[in-house]
């Protein structure tokens, strides 16, 4: 790799943060607000020294009100601002939900074409910390369901600042989901100005054998599967979905029609999660004559998420289950007789 | 507010018994908290936990006015309430250590531990979402028509939320047994309460709700006792809810992490002088309820009863990841 600006190397965090920072310079209609996002820096330290240089009307320390701020951001962005709003935990989405799921997401449609609502609600999910049932949710499935509404789960800090001033400048209602996992994550982030477009999926490990879709952190998880398989010469492709909703169907589509074998693997519960859509989609799809057995979905245990590391790490998905997934998966096809 | 009076006329109403009682409880939570701080320190508590430490005079006080089974519900800081409402205390180390036999079985940590058989309806990660829970409940106590009463223990962040206007208005309309106790400790994280509340007089806003408001020297032990047991009576008497406010002083950082960038050392100084167990101590000892060796004798075997409680925890069984789906429905 070469050295020098075009190689830089952020964090997940950081490269958030300049995407804030950028677009605040760039546009005066944006400005950020939130609990503890000023001097405190946010409660994991992605909006940390932005009130130093923007100030305090530009980097907006709310009161403890997650209703107000994602109504507050609405009712700016009605009238041509650009407010990101931070939840601190994306748990608390479900108390400013009314004036995302009844108000900004339908406004537009409702109101017959007539308002934009563009906003940012830019929130962290996950598990893996140990901050038990009220702090450690995957609840994106919620917001995908609600048709005006646009749902984001970058997985790098090259997609994280990209998709965000993306979502930034779009005129709708997006909800950003950021995993506390990934914050300290590093990869490359240029410096040149770039943006990455809404609705994409990102193929990040070609394969022949099995196509392991997946979001936010379980990009992670199923690349340092698709190695281990590797060595065993099972030949895994990952999709990094980035965008929820709009979702790439085409991407999805093309790789399970070259693999014939379909992984999909989410943090969010199992149970009603946005990986029966994805498998829905593909058998749906011309894929469906490509399949070589059946879909697998790995998704969250239906347990809240329990404070003992051991049960925490037991009720998501984990490296080891998208190994065993895939395994199976090609032995099922091997004793069906199945030849690619 | 002036810091450094009352402790008064209470020692009529209260014998020695209670006196010494309600200084060990504060011990306990001061010895607690260090104690889980260490733990933390040495890898052996992981997750996130808020200390309570500088604020023991509000739990104690408050629920001395209570009787034991009388109800609280709590909040993400929660382990004061919890010792003072009776818990066990090598249960909740075994909660914090995520032991099978620990309040919870290890499923729900610091921020989740509720103990039912001493009226403890849970600690909350959710900041004012034990409000309407406390409402609920004492709306369960008038339908059943004993005279319990709800604490409802929640901070000055907790009065920023929509879901703390509606309970207390709907404990006023139905005029429920409940005691809304804001633990007003100068900061919602690091939100100033100056800046996070648009009217800084929390007592005044009972009155939008037809309640009666009051507040209280929060490092002082003996009026908040006094004023939760004027509250608690008139719950108790069918009177309706009170708001009442107890000011203090969070001396620790927010959570297991804060680098104090929202306050001053020189503030922090000046909250510790007025730390409500050595202010204790002192009307205490000049009231001759006890002397210098009584407290060392207290401390001392607190500080046993808590290194015997982290030897307990550390014996006790992890839970089986078997039982991962266990008791998720009733
Ligand atoms: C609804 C909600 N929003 C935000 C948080 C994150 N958070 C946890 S505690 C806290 C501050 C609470 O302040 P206060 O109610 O005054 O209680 P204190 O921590 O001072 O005891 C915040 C912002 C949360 N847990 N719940
Ligand atoms: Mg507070």
């Amino acid at each position: 790799m070469r050295n020098g600006e075009g190689m830089r190397e952020l964090t997940y965090a950081q490269a958030i943060r300049e995407a804030l920072a950028e677009e605040m310079r760039r546009d005066d209609s944006v400005f950020i607000m939130g609990e503890d996002i000023g001097v405190y820096g946010g409660a994991f330290g992605v909006t940390l020294d932005l009130v130093h240089e923007f100030g305090p009307d530009k980097v907006m320390d709310t009161p403890l009100s997650e209703a107000a701020i994602i109504g507050a951001a609405t009712g700016a962005a009605v009238l041509g601002m650009r407010p990101v709003a931070e939840v601190q935990f994306s748990d608390f989405l479900t108390i400013g939900a009314d004036q995302l799921v009844n108000q900004a997401a339908k406004m537009r449609y409702m109101f017959g074409g007539k308002a934009k609502v563009p906003m940012v609600v830019r929130t962290p999910l996950g598990s893996g910390t140990g901050a038990a049932a009220q702090h450690s949710q995957s609840l994106e499935t919620w917001f995908m369901h609600i048709p005006g509404l646009k749902v984001l789960a970058p997985a790098t800090p090259y997609d994280a600042k990209g998709l965000l001033k993306s979502a930034i400048r779009d005129d709708n209602p997006v909800v950003f989901f950021e995993h506390k996992l990934l914050y300290r994550t590093k990869g490359h982030v240029p410096a040149e100005e770039y943006t990455v477009p809404i609705g994409k999926a990102a193929v990040r490990r070609e394969g022949r054998d099995v196509t392991v879709i997946a979001s936010s952190v379980m990009v992670l998880r199923s690349l340092a599967a698709a190695e281990t398989l590797a060595a065993e010469g099972i030949d895994v492709e990952v999709i990094d979905l980035r965008s929820l909703r709009p979702l790439d169907t085409e991407t999805i589509v093309n790789s399970v029609v070259e693999t014939g074998r379909a992984v999909v693997v989410h943090e969010a519960n199992r149970f009603a999660g946005f990986g029966g859509e994805i498998a829905a989609t593909i058998v749906e799809s011309e894929a469906f004559d490509f399949l070589d057995a059946p879909i697998v979905r790995l998704g969250g245990k239906d347990v809240p998420i329990p404070y003992n590391p051991v049960l925490e790490r037991a009720a998501v998905p984990q490296e080891e289950d998208i190994v065993a997934a895939c395994r199976r998966l090609m032995q099922e096809s091997r004793r069906s007789g199945v030849r690619r | 507010m002036s810091n450094m009076t009352s402790l008064s006329a209470t020692r009529a109403t209260l014998p020695r018994e209670r006196l010494v009682h309600m200084y060990r409880q504060m011990r306990r939570i001061r010895h607690f908290e260090e104690a889980v701080d260490r733990l933390f320190q040495q890898g052996l508590i992981w997750g996130t936990f808020h200390l309570y430490i500088g604020q023991e005079a509000s739990a104690v006080g408050a629920v001395e006015a209570l009787r034991p089974d009388d109800y609280i519900t709590s909040t993400h800081r929660g382990h004061g309430h919890c010792i003072a409402k009776g818990a066990s205390i090598p249960l909740m180390m075994a909660e914090l250590r995520g032991k099978e036999t620990g309040y919870c079985r290890g499923r729900g940590g610091s921020m989740h531990i509720a103990d039912l058989d001493t009226g403890n309806l849970g600690a909350n990660g959710i900041v004012g979402g034990g409000v309407p829970i406390a409402a609920g409940a004492a709306l369960a106590i008038k339908k059943k028509g004993t005279d319990q009463v709800v604490m409802c223990f929640f901070g000055d962040g907790a009065m920023q939320q929509g879901a703390f206007h509606e309970a207390v208005n709907f404990a006023s309309v139905f005029k429920l047994p409940v005691v809304f106790l804001c633990e007003n400790n100068q900061y919602a994280m690091s939100m100033p309460v100056e800046k996070g509340l648009g009217s800084n007089d929390i007592a005044a806003r009972a009155a939008s709700y037809g309640i009666p408001g009051v507040s209280a020297d929060g490092n002082d032990v003996l009026a908040v006792y006094e004023a939760a047991k004027e509250a608690v009576e008139r719950a108790r008497n069918g009177g309706g809810p009170t708001l009442l406010e107890t000011r203090t002083y969070r001396l620790r950082g927010h959570s297991k992490s804060d680098a104090n960038r929202y306050r001053t050392r020189e503030e922090i100084e000046e909250w510790r002088r007025r730390c409500p167990i050595e202010r204790f101590e002192r009307w205490l000892e000049a009231q001759g309820v006890m002397a210098a060796a009584d407290f060392e004798a207290v401390k001392a075997e607190v500080l046993r009863e808590i290194e015997d409680a982290i030897a307990f925890a550390e014996g006790q069984p992890d839970p089986d990841p078997a039982q991962l789906a266990d008791g998720v429905y009733a």
